[in-house]
């Protein structure tokens, strides 16, 4: 990124600003592109919340300088937080970004297959924020019937709810685009010796990700455009006949099927959490075994668990509806299949806990929270346990119990991941690190305060309280006992917010003021991003030469060879015979 | 395949990885339209078993005969396209123009007779939902739920017609080029994708055509 660095013989010439950072087709650009429009809308939807948090404290209390939260606000935040953390925040994070930077890298390819596609993939997702930006300001605002959009409530919202489709299907045909282009990039454009069974955990990770992302998202593109049409052609896909609202009878045709919705909704949707957690997966595997000196216990087991995980998230979605009255045979089949799919990622768990054990482990401010990682997801798999079954879903449904199950997934999992990524990532980004102290603040800050916000959670939804309730629960006599969490857990809020001012400051002082790398392979890992690449890499070219693959990704400390680690494109050494060969054919 | 040093881009080995990857790209793309279109036909599925006396009274609104038209002039068509990919490897490039151009004047025909369709209905009163308000000798159809008859046939085969006017694009486009000679049995990438998304296009409609005209 370097304007003084050596740009390679493709791209001589000088290229202007806007053809050099945003209209870039480098997949480095792109990535950081990616990453830091990705950071600013995780920022924002964070900002909603806390905003929210404020309301759920001191119900009524005006907010300085923006007044008391009407509800119609609150519906609109919470929609909002959903669709901005997960399809603007996370995903473009983890895939957009993390991907797009380090899968060409890892796998030694010079580029993405086609890299004006992936041009285009970021504009898409760019504009496709943007509309969701921009419906806080059409009449009524915001789309306000949750992340999930359920008919028949967002067949009749109001336009912020049409603006909300747009921006769903600018973001679908993004990550349409960017999966087309993963897949075909990892499986044609692995360098010489790169067989699947050398290539990085993270790279397996994108790869299964970008097929739950090809496969997901179509329906539910599909199912996008049916309530468009029930919202723009008056038609009635999602919509009952006989419904009344506050105004009256509802003038529809009628007919539709609201299940149909949840149906093809949750079809992406549980697909989608998997798209969230591999790649974070990825990341903590590759700083588990960087930092450990050791290679992934189980590396082979680790991947088939990936792959199985993968197909069989395809066949969970509808544990996400047992109230919806389905049926105990159907219900049956998928507590089943929701059970089985547990094993999987308690396997890729297990092998990175294994990881660790006898490592000379370096606590580095990526592997801290790599290490916070395991544990959180740990807690979040554990509490969805009683949702995949249908009697304690029941009672469950809907209630903060949910939200803390996911949060713990999400939040205190992938983004403790995602973070973990930045700092590991940054100095080959940059060529400079980032600063420990501030790191390891940032660290213990951000894990504990998450840990104040949501397992209070898991209590309050045990105890009933409804996920969507605009006074936190006061109406309710039955959440007396657990009201007073809700200003413990806003408090928590504020102060994760706090913590993640040490990291703002880090993140921006640290792209021209940090210490610079010492050498290229800053962390001594053996994955060709940090081994065969200069840091950071050169412009449209990576490589200085395109590296060759002799070994698996994780040769630490291999027994006998006298070196802590092997990376993978280090040559074997020539043994007797082959020498002699080479002097015959001399 | 010969490497033709303006063609092949520099993050590709060679020109063989380049047209491999590129075809994966657009199998890829064609699994996610197979996949928008799955749902709904999952869509039509639930309503047909839910109105399938609906289904059958409405049906009769939609006139085989131009469906059929319809439906061999999309199979003459995948067939123009998929001759032009056979020519273009023969190096046959003034045949390539000609079938790719007798490609663009089916996919017109098509549009044609799918416009005289639309407007048919409209005048008619047959409006997708809420607006289906059908007059004259029609009243008789109008029938509780039979609007979900006739929104799921305007949706799809609306969608439908956006893939079939994008193709339209696509293949004026890559016309232009094979005029001016950019294509060669070395190099004829865009018209092998083209072909690839054209027969989906075919495909989809070979499923949409008895599903709502016939049965």
């Amino acid at each position: 990124m370097e304007d003084h660095h050596t740009a390679s013989h493709h791209e001589g010439h000088k290229v202007g600003f806007w053809r050099k950072y945003w209209f870039s087709t480098d997949h480095k650009v792109i990535g950081i592109q990616y990453g830091i429009t990705a950071l600013f809308f995780l920022l924002f939807g964070f900002i909603l919340m806390l905003l929210m948090r404020w309301q759920l404290a001191s119900p009524g209390i005006e907010i300085p300088l923006l007044g008391a939260l009407t509800p119609e606000m609150y519906n609109q935040f919470g929609a909002m937080h959903g669709t901005i953390m997960v399809f603007m925040g996370i995903v473009p994070l983890a895939v957009g970004a993390f991907g797009n930077y380090v899968v060409p890298l890892q796998i030694g390819a010079v580029d993405m297959a086609f890299p004006r596609l992936n041009m285009a993939s970021y504009h898409f997702f760019f504009w496709g924020g943007v509309v969701m930006m921009a419906s806080f300001f059409v009449p009524q605002g915001a789309a306000k019937a949750g992340w999930t959009s359920y008919p028949p409530l967002a067949d009749i919202e109001t336009m912020g709810q049409t603006m909300w489709l747009w921006g769903m299907v600018l973001l679908i045909t993004s990550s349409l685009l960017g999966a087309i282009n993963f897949l075909t990039t990892i499986i044609q454009l692995r360098t010489e010796g790169m067989t699947f069974f050398r290539m990085p955990f993270f790279v397996w990770a994108q790869f299964i990700t970008a097929f739950l992302l090809l496969l997901a998202f179509p329906p539910l593109e599909a199912a996008g455009i049916l309530q468009l049409a029930d919202r723009l052609l008056d038609t009635s896909f999602f919509l009952p006949s006989g419904l009344v609202t506050a105004e009256g009878p509802l003038e529809v045709s009628g007919g539709g099927s609201p299940l149909l919705w949840q149906h093809l909704f949750w079809f992406l949707a549980h697909p989608e959490v998997y798209v969230l957690v591999l790649p974070a997966m990825g990341i903590v595997a590759e700083i588990v075994a960087n930092n450990t000196r050791k290679p992934l216990w189980g590396y082979r087991l680790m991947v088939y668990s990936l792959i199985f995980l993968g197909f069989m998230s395809f066949i969970v979605w509808a544990h996400h509806m047992f109230i919806t009255g389905m049926g105990t045979a159907i219900s049956a089949f998928f507590q089943v299949t929701t059970m089985i799919i547990s094993i999987p990622s308690v396997v890729i768990l297990s092998a990175l806990f294994i990881t660790l054990w006898g490592g000379s482990i370096r606590f580095t401010t990526p592997m801290l929270f790599a290490l916070g990682f395991l544990p959180m997801f740990g807690i979040g798999g554990l509490t969805g346990l009683p949702l995949g079954l249908a009697p304690t879903d029941i009672p469950l449904h809907d209630t903060y119990y949910v939200i803390g199950h996911f949060h713990y997934v999400v939040a205190p999992g992938t983004i403790l991941a995602l973070f973990a990524g930045i700092y590991y990532w940054f100095p080959k980004m940059t060529g400079r690190t980032m600063n420990d102290t501030l790191g390891k603040i940032h660290f213990w800050g951000t894990i504990i305060s998450m840990n104040g916000i949501f397992f209070p959670m898991l209590i309050q939804g045990m105890a009933g309280v409804s996920r969507r309730l605009f006074d936190g629960g006061l109406a309710y006599s039955f959440s007396e006992p657990v009201l007073e969490y809700n200003v413990f857990m806003s408090i928590s809020a504020a102060a994760l917010f706090l913590f993640q001012i040490p990291f703002i400051i880090n993140f921006f002082q640290s792209i021209r003021g940090g210490r610079k790398v010492e050498k290229a392979n800053h962390w001594d890992a053996t994955t060709l991003d940090w081994s065969a690449t200069p840091t950071p890499p050169v412009p449209h070219g990576n490589f200085e030469s395109v590296p060759r693959v002799y070994r698996d990704p994780y040769e630490y400390s291999v027994p006998g060879s006298g070196v802590p680690f092997l990376s993978q494109d280090t040559a074997p050494p020539a043994a007797p015979s082959d020498q002699i060969l080479e002097e015959v054919e001399a | 395949m010969a490497e033709t040093s303006t063609t092949l881009k520099h993050y590709f080995v060679s020109s063989a990885q380049q047209f491999d990857a590129a075809k994966m790209g657009m199998w890829l793309f064609l699994v996610t339209e197979v996949l928008l279109f799955s749902g709904m036909f999952v869509a039509y599925a639930v309503y047909r078993v839910w109105y399938p006396e609906v289904f059958e009274l409405s049906s009769e609104l939609l006139d085989w005969r131009l469906g059929a038209l319809n439906t061999l002039v999309l199979l003459a068509s995948s067939f123009t396209v998929a001759l032009s990919v056979h020519f273009i490897q023969r190096n046959e490039k003034e045949k390539v123009v000609v079938l790719l151009l007798l490609t663009l004047l089916c996919a017109l025909a098509f549009m044609v007779v799918k416009y005289f369709e639309y407007t048919g209905k409209w005048s008619h009163g047959i409006f997708p939902g809420a607006g289906f308000a059908p007059h004259g000798d029609y009243a008789a159809y109008y029938t509780p739920y039979a609007p979900q008859f006739f929104s799921i046939y305007f949706v799809m085969t609306g969608i439908h017609g956006i893939h079939v006017l994008v193709g339209m694009g696509v293949i004026a486009w890559i016309v232009t080029r094979a005029i001016r000679g950019h294509f060669s049995a070395a190099y004829y990438t865009p018209i092998e994708l083209t072909g690839l998304y054209w027969h989906l296009v075919d495909i989809i409609w070979i499923f949409l055509f008895p599903l709502l005209y016939l049965i």
